[in-house]
């Protein structure tokens, strides 16, 4: 079994969803629980990559390969380093909490939802083990396949209009990758991520792959100026859809960033890292203010989202400033394990986040802030986890969301003051549009006869957000594990910065 | 004299004249009660012809009749699909034909006619048999087109088709007659070895021009392409989704017989021409498609848009690209016969269901044929896991070898564009409402049904595992 860890990993979702749809619309309650099996048996399986990973040594570990097509030497081939181990133990767990929160929620076709669901798990956890670029493409893609259709049969209103433009958006962004990866293909002869790590290539074909990956990834992170179809996917997405979305599928544009740009382009990366960070501090500065402004509460966490992404693209490539320019390797290490540990981080907050709106939307049947109002008062349970997430959001220490912001700061302070002090007034700006939700939804006195009639959360809601609110404490409180987990991982990625390729 | 070598190398060929006279007879006999025979015997036939094709085929090359004709790798991959596509299509037509009335015994020897066409066509080894395979095929496509000879829209797409195809097949006639004048032959092979040693390089350009027009039309290149979308809608939908899948692997053999075996040694002039065939392809394909209403018109421009990118392939003038254009012309002809084949499935006599509105909400009242449905416009749209992707994949790959990068960020940006309205029919299938008062009755037919399904799943199934696919492609291009 421990051979093939990984492959099971992928497929057990995968196939599992197929049982799930056959039981049909006829008995949902087979369908729920035979999901359920699927994602705690997935989850399950995860939780042998702890002790069959070791940390100490770093590297890819658990490798498979098997020849895909001979032809074209593809070879389905996968292997995990730490940051992988993490993203891959995050999208499992997220997966069992999306389902259950789903359990009563969706009551149209939910056996088709839960199978997209799988399916969708299985995609991301392939994403994070593809180590051939075409594998890693093809998970990349197919993982739209799933999304349109969960934001289309079960979104809001608008929700054509916003999973069309989540997809054609991916996909254009997606497509020019892949141009560069035939590219890539045609000069080494092979899709072997860690060969094409190695080919020598001038700053000029470098400085057009690494606009190639970047439109990719910048879509999916997303980044400023690109993230438009995130607030219009996360509003309009069931909640399930928005919370896998924000918690695991963001952090692929993240992780693709560490898999290709870096060591693929490592001195146009370099080259072009004042853009990135550039781009980075606008959106923690401006999309912030953006957020303040929003009347709808899951557009505010959509916004507040692009704004802690910000701070993943800026932990990564301030590292190339602190490496190439300054020669401070320490920082850099810091800077890039700050910008996993946020990415890890935002998984359970924004998670969270998404999940606690879902619980009023299920309830008032609006997201519009102006609708609430008092809510502590009705839902005294609710309202306590809310306040910790929001803190979480702004970033208060002993959350994960401090741990992670604060190693991306301290890294930016050694590379330029200026940037630390942009990207600190996150701190300001995330307190203050985070706590006037929670001012406007939570406190005062009840505002209307529907939130009166609100139910504190049941015993599934809280099952859903206590583990949520479990991992943001124990990432805030002792982040150790999470660290050590990927500090030589991350050890490994900075010594990549530091190669010249030309 | 021919003699008997040359007969066993012709053999699945003249097996299946033979079939078809037969068919033809047995038709005329056979009491009308027992028509259906008619469809069981020609898929048989269709089989034994696969068999035949597969069981005979030589190592290597082998030509019959002083070189007229070529039996090779190509040849082998490109008739089996046509046949497999044939007798998909059979299936398929069946239960359509006989709600309308037109079940009919020269539905079938007509569409083997056009089969043998196909055959001859990517067997050519002459510039006549070319052209001989060429009208075989497009002669019993016009008749076809015209079957059901009550429908006016029906009547005026083959006349439409029948006027263009004749002025296009004139033009091919008359590049031809330029480049035998230049060179002296109408073998391909001697013409490519006659062709460095010609005195007129300009009347050879120039005949290289027509018969590159001729073949832009047979495959439907813009700005050859007007016919497509009168004769996608207006064919009996039957008769649509074999237009649909074995010529267009005819119209890639025709053009790699002309373009590589006679005209190789001027790839240089073709390149840049089948380029601006591809870019106008991809541009006016992708383009139109997005304001159409009606799915098989629909479709009809995604083909031009496909050709587009099959063209891509071509470009490379190598074995590479080669291979490339004969696996994205197999995985074409199987999504479009799929991608049919579920209109033919929801369609009944009175209604076409061929209007992009007749699938609101499809997945509600048959999650099945909605998904099937989904598979193949997926891949048509060319998304991974799918069979579409990897072909598109492999085409790009031989534009940017070619040293056409711009050509193949053409490809790209198209693929987005195309990709809006693959989606917005699995919109209308997935997150629209049915429409009150109406109803989905499936066909029946189990054939058709398993057949179908089989149909669709092997774009996924080749989609994950296209490896065998592609070396086989590869290996005819090597010998």
């Amino acid at each position: 079994m421990f051979n093939h860890l990984l492959s099971l990993l992928i497929w057990l979702p995968i196939v599992g969803a197929v049982p799930v749809l056959l039981a049909g619309s006829s008995r949902p309650n087979t369908a729920r629980w035979l999901s359920l099996l699927m994602a705690v048996l997935t989850f399950a399986v995860s939780l042998f990559l702890i002790p069959q990973y070791n940390a100490d040594a770093g590297g890819m570990q658990l490798a498979e390969s098997h020849m895909w097509i001979a032809s074209l030497n593809v070879h389905y081939s996968l292997a995990v380093d730490g940051i992988s181990v993490a993203l891959i133990l995050l999208t499992t767990l997220v997966g069992i909490l999306v389902i259950v929160g789903a359990w009563e929620v969706i009551q149209d076709k939910p056996h088709q939802y839960m199978a997209a669901m799988l399916v969708l798990e299985g995609l991301m956890i392939g994403v994070f083990c593809a180590t051939d670029a075409l594998l890693f493409y093809v998970f990349f893609e197919a993982m739209l396949i799933p999304m349109f259709i969960l934001i289309g049969i079960w979104g809001g209103p608008r929700r054509v209009y916003a999973t069309l433009k989540f997809f054609i958006y991916t996909f254009l962004g997606s497509i020019f990758m892949l141009i560069g990866l035939i590219y890539l293909y045609l000069k080494a002869g092979t899709f072997d991520l860690h060969t094409l790590a190695t080919l020598p290539l001038t700053l000029q074909e470098q400085s057009w792959l690494f606009f190639a990956f970047l439109i990719a990834f910048a879509v999916k992170v997303p980044m400023v100026p690109v993230h438009t179809w995130l607030p219009d996917a996360h509003v309009e997405a069931p909640t399930g859809g928005s919370v896998v979305l924000a918690a695991v599928m963001l952090k692929i544009g993240g992780y693709g960033f560490l898999r290709f740009s870096l060591p693929i382009t490592p001195d146009a990366s370099a080259h072009f890292a004042w853009f990135v960070i550039l781009l980075s501090l606008i959106a923690v500065v401006y999309i912030g203010y953006v957020a303040l402004v929003q009347e709808d509460m899951k557009k505010l966490v959509a916004y507040s989202s692009v704004a802690h992404m910000g701070f993943v693209t800026l932990g990564v490539f301030i590292a190339f400033m602190l490496v190439r320019d300054l020669g401070n390797t320490d920082a850099a290490r810091l800077g890039m394990q700050g910008a996993m540990v946020q990415m890890i981080s935002h998984g359970f907050v924004s998670g969270a986040m998404f999940s606690c709106i879902g619980v009023l939307y299920d309830r008032l049947h609006t997201r519009l802030i102006k609708d609430y109002g008092g809510v502590i008062n009705v839902m005294p349970w609710f309202g306590f986890l809310y306040v910790l997430f929001a803190m979480a959001n702004c970033g208060l220490p002993g959350t994960s969301g401090f741990v992670g912001e604060f190693m991306v700061i301290l890294a930016s302070f050694s590379a330029n003051p200026w940037i630390a002090l942009f990207a600190a007034f996150t701190l300001i700006i995330g307190a203050a549009y985070t706590l006037y939700l929670v001012k406007r939804v939570l406190w005062g006195d009840v505002t209307n006869s529907h939130v009166a009639e609100m139910k504190d959360i049941n015993g599934r809601e809280t099952f859903v957000l206590g583990v949520f609110a479990a991992m943001v404490l124990f990432v805030g409180i002792w982040p150790e594990p999470l660290t050590h987990l990927m500090d030589s991982s991350v050890n490994q990625l900075v010594q990549l910065l530091a190669i010249h390729k030309v | 004299m021919p003699n008997l070598n040359d007969i066993l190398i012709t053999l699945p060929e003249f097996y299946l004249v033979a079939a078809a006279c037969v068919l033809l007879l047995a038709d005329a006999f056979l009491p009308a009660a027992k028509r259906v025979w008619i469809h069981w015997l020609s898929i048989l036939v269709l089989v034994v012809a696969a068999y035949l094709v597969v069981k005979g085929q030589p190592a290597g090359s082998v030509t019959a009749f002083n070189g007229s004709f070529i039996r090779d790798g190509v040849a082998e991959i490109l008739k089996v699909f046509a046949l497999l596509s044939t007798i998909l299509v059979f299936i398929y037509a069946r239960p359509y034909l006989i709600d309308r009335k037109l079940f009919v015994g020269e539905f079938y020897t007509l569409t083997i006619f056009a089969v043998i066409g196909v055959m001859l066509l990517v067997s050519a080894g002459s510039l006549v048999m070319v052209y001989l395979g060429l009208e075989l095929l497009t002669l019993s496509s016009y008749a076809l087109v015209a079957l059901n000879r009550d429908s006016k829209l029906s009547s005026e797409a083959a006349i439409k088709y029948f006027v263009l195809g004749a002025l296009a097949s004139g033009m091919l006639l008359y590049g031809m007659s330029m480049v035998y004048g230049a060179t002296g032959t109408l073998d391909l092979v001697q013409l490519h070895q006659a062709i460095p040693q010609s005195t007129m390089p300009h009347l050879l350009v120039f005949g290289l021009i027509f018969m590159i027009i001729g073949i832009a039309f047979k495959l439907g290149a813009a700005p050859f392409h007007m016919w497509i979308p009168d004769v996608y809608q207006g064919a009996p939908t039957a008769v649509t989704a074999f237009i649909g899948s074995a010529p267009k692997l005819a119209a890639f053999g025709m053009a790699f017989r002309l373009l590589e075996t006679g005209m190789g040694d001027y790839s240089q002039h073709w390149q840049l021409m089948l380029a601006v065939l591809a870019v106008l392809s991809l541009a006016i394909g992708n383009l139109v498609a997005i304001v159409q209403t009606n799915l098989k018109r629909l479709l009809a421009y995604s083909t031009i848009s496909h050709m587009g990118y099959l063209l891509l392939g071509l470009v490379n003038a190598g074995p590479e690209g080669y291979s490339a254009a004969m696996f994205y012309a197999v995985s074409y002809a199987l999504m479009s016969t799929a991608a049919f084949g579920v209109i033919i499935a929801l369609s009944r006599a009175g209604f076409e269901c061929e209007e992009i509105d007749d699938f609101k909400g499809l997945n509600q009242r048959s999650p099945w044929m909605a998904f099937l449905m989904m598979l193949a416009l997926f891949s048509l749209a060319g998304v991974p896991p799918m069979f579409g992707f990897f072909a598109k994949l492999l085409v790009l790959q031989a534009a940017i070898h070619a040293g056409m990068m711009w050509l193949a960020i053409v490809g790209a940006v198209f693929a987005i564009i195309g990709l809006y309205y693959y989606l917005h029919v699995v919109k209308v299938m997935y997150f629209d409402k049915p429409v009150e008062g109406t109803e989905v009755r499936l066909q029946s037919d189990f054939t058709l049904r398993l057949a179908l399904s089989l149909n669709a799943l092997v774009l996924l199934a080749l989609g994950l595992y296209w490896g065998p696919l592609l070396s086989w492609c590869k290996q005819a291009f090597v010998g």
